[in-house]
């Protein structure tokens, strides 16, 4: 009689996801972040009590399979609703979920002013430079170089289409917020480093410090005109020079 | 504040009204002639436990009331015409998503009938719009907005102006029976004990079962709903009327006083004053129609509630206007128009047909 060893779990899907159907491509960046966000609602205990306001883009797709209550929110304005909805309950747990077009072209000024009046909620950016949703165009943050469908003979060059906004350092910069950060999910050790600063935005929000801020890298396999498995070394090779990841404002 | 009548501003007393509601969030820009609501509120909502942000753009207010109302809570915004431009797409979306606001557009003039009453935004969608045409009734219709908001899960618009917002006169609040208001288990409050929801414009609160589609469907005929149940107009003196005049809001208090003077020269007139504006009491217009010489329709603009008037008489008799725009120097306030004397000559020859229609 052979005995086998015993099963190790190595991996299994958050409980708060619904169904591991969606919408998003495969080797995308964001379902991936929203994994470790899911995971940290479980070990914080907070499920009971968290909102998350969902801004537009790709990632809308969560919303209909997270196991949470989910303010849908227009496309630049998670930030407001999310002020308005900490206000009325202030012993949840919220947190918004915008990217880069959402956040940092659409959203600029209610990002800036909710960090500004150090709301108490934790925002989260999702950028890949592109707006993935609508196929593949230039947004506040793709980088210079960056082919787009609306940079597409030059790539993104300073004379015809500006430099990208580092919206985390400009946060930081900002007295009411508490904590910024800026991680990625290009490597399991990017993604495991990215997941301690969540759980420390987190922590700050549950603590009541002010406004809490991560930014996160993330892999777009179909609108960056890269092969989709050389998209890790994309982000290391021509993100990360504009968007270092480090904690740029400690809690 | 007990039942006993108090003198208020028009302004301070909306917002009162909105707080003994049970209204506890407010955001708001500063605008003429709407400021003196958000400054009420920046101290009245900290004495009753609620929130007043004083916040950073129009659009960014009517979002966070969006957010708080998608919580659950009561929450209201004011601003005029200008700023509620800036809201339009908030405001489309917050219909579509069934979330309850009240919205208070204090006017320059009354050229914001058209952005009230056709919605103002993007999609099929309409807003109840309440006009009061005294303090009095304007409290009382901020309490009726946040109860029909909840009943029927919109947004509703109360459309007031410079006039309204600037009139002081005596008032009683009186609280309005809401037991027959179900709980709002449709809000985004955290999923303790029972499954997680979406509040969303795409209109899928399960999960799963997502159906954004037939949602577009449901809410078209909802406002038919609305329209059947809340149709809400005052008349007077039109039993024997051989014409009526047709106005709202501030300006239709004026034209009561008119009329009156009409009456008294012996010229057999009368009023329909509509309170809700959309739905439009399209049906005691044509009744009326039916059996007077004329209708004349007197707003301060340059012609918008008057169309509304023709599509409810349908061609029965003649519809003449006899308003217009009419503004104080500044743009912001009350032209002449509203004199009595001049609105007695208006509807005196609107009634010998001097008025081309």
């Amino acid at each position: 009689m052979t005995t086998q060893p015993p099963l190790k779990k190595v991996s299994a899907k958050s409980d708060l996801l619904l169904s591991t159907e969606h919408s998003l491509c495969p080797g995308c960046g964001e379902p991936l972040a929203m994994r470790v966000i899911l995971e940290l609602i479980e070990e914080l205990g907070v499920r009971d009590r968290t909102i998350c306001v969902c801004g537009i883009g790709c990632y809308t797709a969560f919303p209909g399979i997270i196991d949470v209550d989910v303010l849908q929110a227009l496309h630049g304005r998670a930030p407001s609703v999310a002020t308005g909805a900490k206000r009325v309950l202030a012993d949840r747990f919220v947190f918004t979920l915008q990217g880069d077009g959402d956040m940092v072209n659409e959203g600029l000024q209610e990002i800036i002013h909710c960090a500004a009046r150090g709301e108490r909620f934790t925002a989260v950016l999702l950028n890949n430079g592109v707006f993935g949703e609508t196929g593949g165009h230039m947004t506040a943050t793709s980088v210079l170089g960056q082919r787009t469908k609306t940079t597409m003979a030059t790539g993104r060059v300073p004379e015809l289409h500006g430099w990208p906004i580092r919206i985390a350092d400009l946060i930081a910069q900002v007295d009411g917020a508490a904590y910024v950060a800026r991680g990625a999910m290009h490597t399991p050790g990017a993604i495991k480093w990215t997941k301690q600063c969540l759980r420390d935005a987190f922590a700050a929000q549950l603590e009541g410090r002010g406004f809490s801020f991560v930014e996160i890298l993330t892999m777009c396999p179909t609108d960056w005109y890269v092969d989709p498995t050389e998209t890790p070394d994309w982000v290391e090779q021509h993100f990360s020079p504009t968007y270092p990841l480090r904690v740029i404002k400690p809690a | 504040m007990s039942a006993a009548r108090v003198l208020m501003e028009g302004s301070h007393a909306i917002a009162e009204a909105a707080v003994q509601a049970g209204c506890r969030f407010y955001a708001g820009y500063p605008i003429t002639p709407s400021t003196e609501i958000l400054e009420y509120m920046s101290y009245r909502q900290p004495q009753v436990g609620g929130v007043c942000v004083n916040a950073e753009s129009e659009i960014e207010a009517i979002n966070m009331v969006w957010g708080a109302a998608g919580c659950g809570v009561r929450a209201m915004i004011a601003s005029t015409g200008q700023g509620i431009s800036l809201m339009q797409e908030a405001l489309a979306e917050m219909s579509n998503a069934e979330i309850p606001c009240v919205v208070v557009n204090m006017m320059r003039g009354q050229g914001d009938y058209y952005q009230a009453t056709r919605g103002g935004g993007h999609g099929d969608y309409r807003h109840l719009v309440l006009a009061p045409h005294t303090v009095q009734e304007a409290v009382d219709l901020i309490g009726l907005a946040f109860y029909l908001g909840d009943r029927w899960r919109t947004p509703v618009d109360v459309l007031g102006d410079f006039v309204l917002g600037h009139t002081s006169e005596a008032v009683e609040f009186r609280p309005r029976d809401e037991s027959d208001l179900p709980p709002k288990t449709w809000a985004a409050t955290g999923a303790a004990g029972r499954r997680a929801h979406n509040v969303t414009p795409l209109g899928s609160p399960d999960k799963l079962n997502l159906r954004h589609g037939e949602h577009f469907t449901i809410m078209a005929e909802k406002y038919p709903r609305i329209a059947a149940a809340e149709t809400r107009c005052e008349t007077g003196l039109l039993d024997d009327a051989e014409m009526a005049v047709v106005a709202f809001g501030s300006p239709a208090r004026f034209v009561k006083y008119a009329i009156r003077q009409c009456r008294a020269q012996g010229l057999k007139v009368g009023w329909i004053r509509p309170i809700t504006l959309w739905p439009f009491p399209g049906e005691v217009i044509a009744e009326t129609a039916s059996r007077v010489r004329a209708l004349a329709v007197f707003e301060q603009n340059a012609g918008q509630m008057i169309d509304d008037v023709r599509l409810a008489v349908l061609g029965r008799a003649p519809v003449v206007p006899i308003g217009g725009v009419s503004h104080d120097h500044s743009g912001f306030g009350v032209g002449p128009i509203l004199e009595p004397a001049g609105i007695v000559a208006r509807i005196t020859d609107a009634y010998r047909g001097k008025v081309a229609a």
